[in-house]
């Protein structure tokens, strides 16, 4: 006979995890698209109903749409960087000896070291006048680069640190992807007269498939979340050069205090990764897995 | 069709020997079976035949050409693995195409070449499956058929039915012979199960730690073992070795030179009737297995040492003592390092003859 405690008990047991997840997840989406729709300054009593104003306003600004733009270029740069870097790199890392290991684990340091330190030492090296890379290159007779200063180069500049902390996770990643793969499957392929080139498009390739889905994914969502590197480092500027979107609905809420405006930024943004995210599963699961 | 020769082969891991000073020869269309214990070698020997392990000495000569130096895919060989190694992004014909493809052979002769061989083992239905949906047998013969598909010289099987069911082993057992006859390629063969060494091979090589024990057709590996190794290694249950003081117990004599005396627990005659000759021994006993046509009995001697005894076709024994007779012809001899003793082993075998049992007592020589 079941009880009423038996029925309840198991809603009572996921009680805690929802209402954790409830409180710190899906409460803060509801109520920023609830602000989304108000216009309110952070701290007066009352908000005022606009309705979708904020999102006209905000597909009209100039601004947004540079920083859209920003975004999608500092995205598909990085992603594209830190995946072909950290597959080549995991080609290469794929086998024992001191050396490798030793440069496996170089690569994989900045992943644990936190972005603000990070950021900050690349400020430094990036420096025109004083940086150690301008140095290096100006004894090297090439003459410095602006970085970080001129609107030109200073988004480069950002994928460049965000491709540098990122290779090692990723390389990491590729290479127990490549060690799933079974030996004697490259000893079959090696009987049958296939040169490394077949090999690996034929064989390896495919086979890293998901791995490569994975990484790029993820490597997306984080790109577009992109926010540390440039409040530190160039505060999205020169002249919005490097402005992001987290970085604006950053400014808008917390700077210029438009609660509202910066909420329905949120609210695209939210859409944005929604439909990424989506894509992963979606793609996850119709993808052939081997094995 | 080609001979393999292994010239004074040596391979070592790290600073370990894995493999010292090996020679062997495998005739040209033998179907050739490497059998041992796990670690004795005969993977390494294999896969240095093929090429994807470099020996660290000697030399590798195929068909009368040294390969050596010779990368896996120009030596002429085609291989079969253990966990049969398909290719998992390639459908099945793509898995038998793919050796072709790289050797430069044309579209129509490759579709020709596929159709034949799948015909052959079964696939057609299956060509545009992928691996992974197919079953273990299914599996097998793909990979059986991606290695013939290329008609190479020298065919290699690395334990390949080693993943499969009982019954599905037997079936493969028996294709593998006779695709072997209808091919007359040369099958080199690597299994750590005797049955299937025993019931494949013409030419077996028995190996134990790195070292060739005997290299020989079934039945010599059987009826004449060189040491105490292949004696125990081919049959079940393994040869009864007796030690000095057993055999000084049973009354056979000393001979120069014979430290161990071995017989089969075939050849031993359970409860003998009256009037039998042979040694005599007699035991509790200890253990009894039926496997329904055959019965296997183990007896404990008055001096300790354990005993097998099989039956054929016989009710199971109940009693708790038991006597059996070993016919002299059954005897072997070994020398104090294990080998074969050959010489004079027919009086020594006459003088051992052995008494005649009585009704009076059984164990005793009359």
């Amino acid at each position: 006979m079941t009880t009423a405690w038996d029925k309840l008990r198991p809603y009572g047991m996921v009680a805690p995890a929802i209402l954790v997840f409830s409180l710190f997840f899906i409460y803060p989406i509801f109520y920023m698209i609830y602000l989304s729709l108000f216009d309110w300054n952070f701290v007066s009593p009352d908000k005022a109903f606009v309705g979708l104003a904020n999102f006209r306003e905000l597909l009209a600004d100039e601004d947004f749409r540079k920083v859209l733009g920003n975004t999608s270029l500092y995205t598909a740069l990085v992603v594209s960087l830190t995946t072909g870097i950290s597959l080549l790199l995991a080609l290469w890392l794929n086998r024992s000896g001191w050396f490798h290991g030793f440069v496996q684990g170089a690569i994989f340091t900045p992943h644990i070291i936190s972005l603000v330190s990070i950021s900050l030492l690349w400020s430094w090296l990036m420096d025109p006048e004083y940086g150690l890379l301008n140095g290096i290159l100006g004894w090297a007779g090439i003459g410095g680069l602006p970085w970080l200063s001129h609107p030109d180069t200073a988004l480069l500049s950002l994928v460049l640190v965000a491709v540098w902390k990122g290779i090692g996770y990723n390389a990491l990643v590729f290479i127990a992807g490549l060690q799933s793969i079974p030996a004697d499957i490259y000893e079959a392929a090696s009987l049958d007269r296939s040169r490394p080139l077949t090999t690996f498009r034929r064989l390896t390739l495919p086979m890293l498939s998901p791995t490569i889905f994975f990484l790029v994914v993820i490597n997306m969502i984080g790109s577009f979340q992109v926010f540390e590197t440039i409040a530190i480092m160039t505060g999205g500027g020169p002249v919005n050069a490097t402005n992001t979107l987290v970085y604006y609905i950053y400014e808008y809420g917390f700077r210029f205090f438009k609660i509202g405006y910066a909420s329905a930024a949120g609210v695209i943004l939210l859409l944005i990764v929604g439909v990424l995210t989506l894509l992963y599963f979606r793609l996850l699961s119709a993808k052939v897995h081997y094995r | 069709m080609a001979q393999i020769e292994l010239r004074n082969i040596g391979k070592k891991f790290k600073q370990e020997a894995v493999i010292e000073n090996l020679n062997l020869t495998i005739r040209s269309g033998s179907f050739t079976v490497l059998v041992g214990p796990s670690g004795c070698g005969k993977s390494t020997t294999l896969r240095m035949v093929a090429g994807l392990e470099r020996q660290t000495e000697g030399e590798i000569w195929i068909d009368g050409k040294c390969v050596s130096d010779t990368p896996p895919g120009l030596r002429d060989v085609a291989m079969v693995f253990q966990n049969y190694a398909l290719y998992p992004t390639m459908s099945v014909r793509g898995n038998i195409e793919f050796g072709l493809k790289n050797k430069g052979v044309a579209k129509p002769e490759r579709e020709r070449l596929i159709g034949d061989i799948s015909e052959l083992v079964g696939l057609t239905p299956y060509l545009d499956k992928k691996p992974q949906s197919l079953s273990g047998g299914q599996r097998q013969r793909v990979a059986l058929a991606r290695a013939m598909v290329k008609q190479p010289k020298v065919f290699i099987l690395d334990e390949p039915l080693s993943n499969l069911d009982a019954k599905l082993r037997s079936q493969m057992r028996t294709e593998l012979i006779q695709l072997h006859k209808r091919l007359g390629t040369t099958f080199v063969y690597v299994t750590h199960d005797q049955v299937e060494a025993m019931s494949m091979g013409d030419e077996i090589v028995v190996m134990d730690k790195g070292v060739i024990q005997q290299a020989d057709g079934p039945m010599a590996i059987y009826g004449q073992p060189a040491n105490l190794f292949t004696a125990q290694f081919i049959g079940t249950p393994p040869m009864n070795v007796l030690l000095q003081e057993d055999m000084h117990a049973l009354g056979i004599p000393a001979m120069p030179g014979v430290h161990y005396a071995g017989f089969r627990p075939e050849h031993a005659v359970l409860n003998p009737p009256d009037g039998t000759e042979g040694i005599m021994l007699r035991g509790r006993i200890a253990t009894r297995e039926s496997l329904g046509a055959e019965q296997i009995y183990q007896l404990e001697l008055a001096s300790g040492a354990l005993v097998s005894v099989k039956t054929f076709l016989r009710p199971m024994e109940t009693v708790e003592w038991a006597a059996a007779a070993i016919p002299a012809e059954a005897l072997h001899a070994f020398d104090v390092r294990g080998n074969r003793v050959e010489c004079s082993l027919n009086e020594w075998r006459e003088a051992a003859g052995g008494g005649i049992l009585t009704a009076a007592g059984a164990g005793g020589r009359s």
